[in-house]
């Protein structure tokens, strides 16, 4: 089947079967690899990415669900060369140690500072409770969260 | 996955009859058990019929004495909804608790109703609110929706589109879950309706169950207190690698407890 989705601003048309996930639409056919799979049983969130604003795990929606959605990746969340607020802070923060869950993490990260400005840490803690650190690195992740989150009240 | 057909239908009554049609159908809501099932291989269903395109299946809507939820509202919508906070707190919350914000996206109201998994959350909010499921075809009382594990009184291919929730003059949900899989061990959710006083029990066992014993306590005072040396039997309770029937059992009083008090504090 044909399926048609805006991927990062860009109107996007494959050809692929009805079981083909989201995120191998992503990256196999789109070759964006900065989704990771890490579980592929809908618990890690390595796969997160949004969809129509919303932070989902994209090994756990068809491809097909996603027609004529706007689909948001990791590579998609700031203009080639520069980092977006979340990004910046999880690297000033050391929030990442082998970098595998990051990119989930900060997809969901964006989403949570979305609808919550002013996180408490106990807040964040939660937000991100659908996405798994096996290098256990969640501290300098929840700090990297709170101080994005302050970037991003005072620049808007 | 095996493959598997795909549509996506725009009215309830085309859904119906494509699920109806030869062969195995199966509706998908949100998916969040229907994919990771498909995933593992453990279904087989010739074609999928994707609720999301149809527009009768959403919104949430409150009336003076009651809350209607269409059956494709996703768990983020029902835990963030505004108007929802202050007509039924205790369901919003319960819904802020289901899974995690990225399963909560996806996930929706019917779907985890039609699936009446022993550890989901919302059943126990059916139940205990005296809740009305309405499909294609008609209305059916909380108290003989939920059959046994997995099980409902759906009839094959019988689609849920809303569900009817009286407001409740106070109720609490408290689960105690697992601690990896933050599925509920046990959740125990409380109201006080114009019904009378109900309690439902979910994740203690195959399908989530009210006690009786509780009700008629917590009728005479409603408080804590009410509970004390009050029981269940571990008899056909869940036991499994996460904990017994005696410990499941164990549970069900303490959580109860904690839902009243939760009810009380408002």
């Amino acid at each position: 089947m044909k399926v048609s989705l805006e991927v990062n601003g860009r109107a996007v048309s494959a050809e692929v079967e009805e079981r083909t996930l989201l995120v191998d639409l992503l990256r196999k056919n789109l070759r964006l690899t900065g989704t990771h799979v890490g579980c592929d049983t809908s618990q890690c969130g390595a796969c997160v990415v949004h969809v129509d604003g919303r932070a989902v795990k994209s090994c756990t929606i068809l491809a097909a669900q996603a027609e004529g959605s706007k689909v948001t990746t990791i590579e998609g969340l700031a203009p080639a060369g520069e980092l977006h607020a979340v990004q910046a802070a999880f690297r000033a923060n050391h929030g990442l140690q082998c970098g595998f869950c990051t990119p989930g993490m900060i997809m969901t990260a964006v989403e949570l500072l979305k609808r919550n400005p002013n996180p408490t840490e106990e807040e964040i803690r939660e937000g991100l409770e659908g996405n798994i650190c096996r290098c256990t690195g969640y501290h300098n992740i929840v700090k990297a969260v709170a101080a994005a989150a302050q970037t991003l009240r005072t620049t808007g | 996955m095996y493959p598997f057909e795909y549509q996506k239908p725009a009215d309830v009554k085309t859904a119906v009859q494509a699920v109806s049609a030869a062969g195995e159908n199966k509706y998908i809501a949100g998916g969040m058990t229907l994919l990771p099932t498909l995933k593992l291989r453990l279904a087989r269903p010739d074609r999928l019929v994707d609720l999301a395109g149809i527009a009768d299946l959403g919104g949430i809507r409150i009336e003076r004495d009651r809350v209607e939820i269409g059956a494709m509202t996703r768990h983020a919508d029902v835990a963030h909804s505004v108007e929802l906070r202050r007509a039924i707190p205790a369901l919003a919350a319960l819904a802020s608790g289901i899974g995690d914000p990225l399963v909560r996206n996806r996930g929706t109201m019917g779907g985890s109703v039609a699936n009446n998994d022993p550890a989901a959350d919302y059943p126990s909010a059916v139940l205990a609110l005296g809740a009305t499921v309405v499909t294609d075809r008609r209305e059916i009382a909380a108290d003989a929706f939920f059959t046994g594990m997995f099980s409902t009184a759906l009839e094959a291919g019988e689609l849920i589109t809303r569900i009817r929730f009286p407001i409740p003059k106070r109720a609490a949900y408290v689960k105690f879950p697992n601690p990896a899989s933050r599925y509920a061990m046990v959740g125990v959710f409380v109201a006080e309706t114009t019904g009378g006083i109900r309690v439902a029990v979910t994740g203690a066992g195959a399908c989530v169950f009210r006690i009786a014993a509780f009700e008629a306590a917590l009728t005479k005072r409603f408080a804590p207190e009410a509970l004390d040396g009050l029981s269940v039997p571990s008899d056909g309770l869940n036991q499994d690698l996460h904990g017994s029937a005696e410990y499941r059992a164990s549970l069900v009083p303490v959580i109860a407890k904690r839902a009243v008090a939760a009810a009380l504090a408002g």
